[in-house]
Order: structure tokens, then C-alpha cells, then sequence
């Protein structure tokens, strides 16, 4: 199965000089895909990059006619990728087109422009097929992408392009951001919106075009989507989305080429692909801002204090206590007895609750726009949330003009 | 008209029609919806579907393969709502985050399985391979009604007829609730229709004739019958049922002009390439939608 020799060789850049330049290439597209890709997750318009990406097949297919006609080899990689961007622009154009001028909606508009695009470059590479004029295997490949019997000139000219889009994200990720997180500012700030957008699918025509020979047209979405949504998980911060994003995607392309490198049969479009996946299901689950462990814990912590303070309050009252989740709490606190009686600590923690309780709604009276956070603040002791003059303000008001607490 | 030509042109060609209205009816609604995605969604998580039905039973046989497609589309269409409401993203994002994984998890079991022997590629999982449905015994009308002769039709018309009924019958049987909720799915909650019982009905019957359109057909016949005659005809009528017909009308002319321009077009224009008539259907249904878009009465809407 995997040879650990060969997955560190591949990790360090050793393997072989086509192998480091194309992983190269692989980290900065990953970095420029997630960049790009959460900039296009901002302005929901993550599966546009579908119909660009599958509208890229016929200027293949027609950049390779053109090019054998004219005597060259067909597989001259700067041409086709030329003509993919053409066609993957005329494939935008069509989107915008549909969704402006008539009645569709983004999503069929996508999907049309998408299959029908598709179909037409089938079409041309069945063409290409039975005019034998061979060398397919290079544009097979554009269909899942592979890293293997690249040539050098190739590994050169994607890692080349890699670093250029990567340039351009970083220069222009000021009036991204403004555009992404707050268009009216940003508009009154001077930034042309529609000139942003604009720039914003280029630079996703750009990550698509250069996807195309390692990951294949059919996932190179995958680079501009996976990562922005793993990414989602960890931040509510636009700035630091956009950093982690580009993390994982980097991440995802240098572990991916270097698994690809290392295990045999494993193609590295889809590798790099299944890599941004597990980085993403890892997100989901373990990530502190919103993962679902992090959350479960917390809505735990939440009903754990809830069930807490309720007890605490119903002992005061002098009430019998019902709840078996409220019992289990008490009781792993020591604050009631297996028979339900409280307990030295539990009379002395009821007698806190109540006061707290008291001195909340007195700051809910005075601060009603805190209602929200004082759910869940009320709920934790009250030193740790108010400053010392708050709470002594608070004591002052309860215990009313003559100074004197009233007796719990 | 040739003696062959019944069992290699009709019968492909009626295969390719069939996938094309199945998927063409239910595509209305999923334009309506907005939901014109679910079908490439489920069109790309069929491939790691099958591979693992491929990989479990260790044969080719199309039970299993079904069965194996259809579970796939489910799981999916269960993790992209996962992945909505968890990363409270966008459902297009959620969508993309599924379908790329599912499809790359797919491919690479596939290059892992020495599924090679048994020529099954992603390449004819995309295309499909509508040419080689052919119909050999049938060699001329009286073919039609010879019992030997028909028994050797391809198994695909059998099952492809199954699934436009089933497309029917769920029209017909769940015709109200069905409109209600596309067009306006608070009233229909409120006015008591099970609106997310039709919603997953919907989703399962097109995962279903997805299933089968694209072994029969493959994916992009699917992917583009699920969404270019139907957003092509929503351009032609602001009602339903004509909009329905004229999908219907569209989806047939694709399949019928494509994959003549696929076979004898090309003969004609004198020149002896075979082309993909998958890709060449798909092609037509985008023209189709691309005068539409162009001309047709209703393409700016009611409101503007």
C-alpha cells in the first residue's frame, strides 16, 4: 500500500525534480484556489466555478484542432490552457447572460451552460478520437487531471501560473474583502463592484485554467469550495477565513501530489481532492468557533448549569426535586445526599444561586438590552462576569434605601 | 429505410428519448424549486456508488449497481443538508463540498480496483454509451412482433420505460401537493401538504431516473435533459403544464436531432468522424435553450 520511504521523500521535495516542481505548483494552487474560493463563498456564488470549469472542454478540444492543424503537436500545454480560458469565459458570459436577461435563476442557468458545454467538448475530443492524429493521453487528462508523465516544460509553465495567481490574490485581496464584507462600504469607499467581480471570476477562470491539468476539470471546483467551507468552521472572521482557507488548500495540494507520488494507482486530481475532504470532515468535527464536537460540549456545559442552578433554586424554595437530570448534577456535586436532603455545600450554593438570581434581574431591569447575553451570563457565578463596582452597584439597589440586605 | 435500421437507430434513439423525457419532466420542477443542481449533484455520486457496489459483489450485473447508485444519491443528498445546516452555508457550497468528495472518493476506488479487465472507466461513466445500445435481431418491422427477436432488446428500454411511468404516476398521483409546494411552499405547510415529504419524494424519483438514465445513457445525457429543456421551455409559457409539454417537445427534439447529428450528420457533411452522440444531445439541448433565451415569448418574465 503506501510506502513511507517514498511519501517523505515526496513530502520533502526529493523525489525527483518533475515531482517537487509540480507539488509546488500544487501548494500554490491550493493556497490561490481556497483564497480565490472564499472571496466566491462570501458572494455565494461558489458553483459558478462549476459551469467555468466544465465551459473550459470545448477551447481544449478546439486549441488542440487548431493547433494540430497548423502542423504543431496539439499538446502544447500554453495553447490549450489559452483556449480554455476563452471558452471558459464565453461559458461565464453565457451565466451572466441567462441570469441577467431572462428569467432563470443562477442555478439553471449554471447547470445549462455546464452540460451543454460539456457535451459540445465531448463532442470535439470524440472528434479528435477518430482523427487519430494520437496523443490523446494529454487531453484525457484534462478530464481528472494527473501529475504522472508530465513533462518538464509542463510542471514549469503550471507552476508558473500557480505563483502568478497566487501574486495577483495577494495584491488585490484589499478591495476583495471590502467587496465581500460590506458592499455598501465598500462602495462608498471608491471600489467599483462591478470591476471587483469582475476581477473575482478572472481569478477563478485563472485557478480553474491552471486546475485543469493537475486536478481535472470535473473537481477542480473542489479546490474553490472545499477549503472556504472547512475554513467556515474555524473563524467568524472574514480575514482570518480567508487565511485558514488558503491554509487548508495549500495543505491539501502539497499532502495530496505527495500521496499521489508515493501510492501507486493514485491519481493526484482526486487524491488532492479526497485530501481537502478529510481536512474538511476534521473541520467540521473538531474545529473550536463551530465544530460539532465544540458545539455538542457546549450545549452539554449550557443544560449542565441550567439543571444546576434550578436544583440549587428549588432546594431553597424547599422543594422536592423531580428531574432526574437536575439530581444527577447535584448529587456528582455533592450538593444532595443519595436521599435528595441537601447537603452543608448544597445550602450554602442555594443560598449564592438565589442572590445571583436577584442581583441579575436587577441588571436585566437596568440594562434590558442585555437580555440576550444575560441568558446565557446569569447562569455562570456572578463574580466572574461583572466587574466588582457593577456587582456592588447592584448589591446597593437590592438592598434599597436603608443599606441593609434583606435575610435569605 | 435499411433493414438495420430499426435495431441501430430507433432503439438507441428511443432510449435516448425516454432518458430525455424522464429527466425533462422532472427537471421542471427542480427549476422551479431552484434546486437545477440536485441533479448534477446525484449525477456525479452515482460513479462512487457504483464503484462500491462494484467493489462488494465483485461483478458487473445491474442490480447491484442500482441499488448501489440509488443509496449513494441518498447519502449524499443527506450529507449536502448535513453540511447546510452544520457550516450554515450557502446549498450551492454545501452541494459543491459533496459532490467533488464523493466523485474524487469514487475515482480513486475505481484507479485502486482492478475494475479495469471489466471496462468500466469513468470516461463511459461521463459519455455513456448510447451507440452501442443496439438492437441486432432487429432487422425489420416484423422483428417488432417476434418473441425471440424481442427478448434480445437492450435491457436499458425495459428499465428506462419503468422509470418514465414511475415519473408519471408521481406526477399524476401527487400532481397538487407537488404544485402547491413548488410555488408556494408557506400556504402549502400551512394549508397542511407534507411539503418536505414531496420535497424528498422529488429528490429520491430523480435520483432514481438518474440512476437509470445514466446507466443507460451516461451522466451528461442526465445532467443536461435534468435542466436545459426545462428552463428552456420555463422561457416559452407561464404555465405549468404547457411548460411541461413544451420540455417534453424539447427533450425529444434533442434526443432525436442529436444523435442524428451524431450518426448520419456527420455522414452527410461528408466527413467520417463517430461522434459522441451523449455529448452531441447535450450540445443540441443547450442550443435549444440558447434560442429560447434569444426569442421566446415569456423569456423576461411576468414582472419585467
Amino acid at each position: 500500500m503506501i510506502d513511507i520511504a517514498a511519501f517523505i521523500n515526496a513530502l520533502t521535495f526529493s523525489a525527483g525534480y518533475n515531482t517537487a516542481i509540480v507539488a509546488v505548483g500544487a501548494i500554490l494552487l491550493g493556497w490561490a484556489g481556497g483564497t480565490v474560493g472564499t472571496y466566491l463563498l462570501l458572494r455565494q456564488r461558489s458553483l459558478v466555478s462549476d459551469a467555468l470549469s466544465h465551459a473550459t472542454l470545448p477551447g481544449v478540444g478546439i486549441a488542440f484542432l487548431l493547433m494540430a492543424w497548423f502542423g504543431g503537436s496539439g499538446r502544447f500545454l500554453p495553447g490549450l490552457l489559452l483556449g480554455a480560458a476563452i471558452s471558459a469565459m464565453i461559458g461565464l458570459a453565457g451565466v451572466e447572460w441567462l441570469t441577467r436577461r431572462t428569467r432563470l435563476n443562477s442555478d439553471a442557468a449554471i447547470g445549462a451552460v455546464l452540460s451543454s458545454f460539456f457535451g459540445l467538448g465531448v463532442v470535439l475530443l470524440t472528434i479528435i478520437q477518430s482523427l487519430g492524429i494520437g496523443r490523446q493521453a494529454g487531453i484525457g487528462s484534462f478530464l481528472l487531471g494527473s501529475t504522472s508523465g508530465m513533462l518538464r516544460n509542463e510542471a514549469y509553465t503550471l507552476a508558473a501560473l500557480a505563483l502568478f495567481v497566487a501574486f495577483l490574490v495577494f495584491v488585490f485581496r484589499r478591495p476583495l474583502t471590502l467587496v465581500c464584507f460590506d458592499e455598501t462600504f465598500a462602495r462608498t469607499s471608491g471600489i467599483d463592484i462591478r470591476r471587483t467581480d469582475l476581477l473575482l471570476m478572472f481569478l477563478v477562470m485563472a485557478v480553474t485554467v491552471t486546475g485543469l491539468r493537475i486536478v481535472g476539470l470535473i473537481l477542480v471546483v473542489a479546490l474553490l469550495i472545499i477549503p472556504p467551507v472547512a475554513a467556515r468552521f474555524w473563524t467568524e472572521k472574514t480575514n482570518t477565513m480567508i487565511v485558514v482557507s488558503g491554509l487548508v488548500g495549500a495543505a491539501s495540494g502539497f499532502i495530496g501530489t505527495a500521496l499521489s507520488a508515493s501510492v501507486p494507482n493514485f491519481p493526484a486530481g482526486p487524491v488532492i481532492v479526497l485530501v481537502a475532504a478529510v481536512l474538511f470532515v476534521l473541520s467540521l468535527l473538531l474545529a473550536p468557533a463551530r465544530g460539532v464536537f465544540y458545539g455538542l460540549y457546549r450545549a452539554r456545559a449550557f443544560s449542565r448549569k441550567v439543571h444546576r442552578r434550578q436544583g440549587l433554586l428549588a432546594i431553597l424554595r424547599g422543594e422536592a426535586i423531580y428531574d432526574k437530570d437536575t439530581i444527577r448534577v447535584l448529587k456528582s456535586e455533592k450538593l444532595i445526599r443519595g436521599d435528595g436532603t441537601p447537603t452543608r455545600a448544597g445550602l450554602d450554593a442555594a443560598e449564592t444561586a438565589a442572590r445571583e438570581e436577584a442581583l441579575w434581574t436587577i441588571y436585566l431591569r437596568n440594562n434590558p438590552d442585555a437580555a440576550y447575553r444575560a441568558a446565557r451570563m446569569r447562569l455562570d457565578p456572578i463574580a466572574d462576569r461583572l466587574t466588582a463596582s457593577e456587582i456592588a452597584e447592584l448589591e446597593r439597589q437590592f438592598a434599597g434605601p436603608s443599606g441593609v440586605l434583606p435575610a435569605q | 429505410m435499411g433493414d438495420l435500421y430499426i435495431g441501430l437507430v430507433l432503439v438507441p434513439m428511443t432510449i435516448g428519448a425516454l432518458a430525455a423525457v424522464s429527466c425533462a419532466l422532472l427537471g421542471n420542477f427542480l427549476v422551479l424549486r431552484k434546486q437545477s443542481l440536485m441533479g448534477d449533484a446525484v449525477s456525479h455520486v452515482v460513479l462512487p456508488g457504483i464503484v462500491v457496489a462494484f467493489i462488494l459483489t465483485g461483478s458487473i450485473s445491474v442490480g447491484p449497481m442500482l441499488l448501489g447508485a440509488a443509496a449513494a444519491a441518498l447519502i449524499s443528498a443527506l450529507l449536502i443538508e448535513l453540511v447546510r445546516n452544520l457550516g450554515k452555508v450557502e446549498p450551492g457550497a454545501a452541494m459543491g463540498v459533496v459532490f467533488t468528495a464523493l466523485f474524487a472518493l469514487g475515482v480513486v476506488l475505481l484507479e485502486q480496483s482492478n475494475t479495469r479487465e471489466v471496462h468500466f472507466d469513468v470516461e463511459h461513466a461521463l459519455y455513456g454509451n448510447l451507440e452501442s445500445l443496439v438492437w441486432l435481431s432487429g432487422m425489420d418491422a416484423g422483428s417488432l412482433f417476434n418473441r425471440a427477436a424481442l427478448a434480445d432488446l437492450p435491457p436499458q428500454l425495459g428499465r428506462l420505460v419503468l422509470a418514465l411511468a414511475a415519473v408519471l404516476i408521481f406526477l399524476v398521483v401527487f400532481w397538487r401537493p407537488l404544485v402547491v409546494s413548488t410555488f408556494d411552499p408557506v400556504f402549502a405547510q400551512a394549508a397542511g401538504v407534507p411539503v418536505r415529504f414531496i420535497g424528498a419524494a422529488l429528490i429520491s424519483l430523480v435520483a432514481i431516473v438518474a440512476v437509470t438514465a445514466f446507466e443507460a445513457v451516461g451522466a451528461i445525457i442526465t445532467i443536461a435533459m435534468l435542466i436545459c429543456p426545462a428552463a428552456a421551455a420555463r422561457l416559452m409559457t407561464n404555465r405549468l403544464i404547457p411548460q411541461l409539454l413544451w420540455s417534453v417537445l424539447f427533450a425529444l427534439l434533442s434526443a432525436v436531432v442529436g444523435f442524428w447529428a451524431a450518426g448520419s450528420g456527420m455522414a452527410l457533411i461528408g466527413s467520417g468522424f463517430s461522434v459522441s452522440a451523449a455529448g452531441m444531445i447535450a450540445a443540441v439541448s443547450g442550443a435549444i435553450l440558447a434560442v429560447c433565451a434569444f426569442a421566446a415569448p415569456q423569456r423576461r418574465g411576468a414582472v419585467n
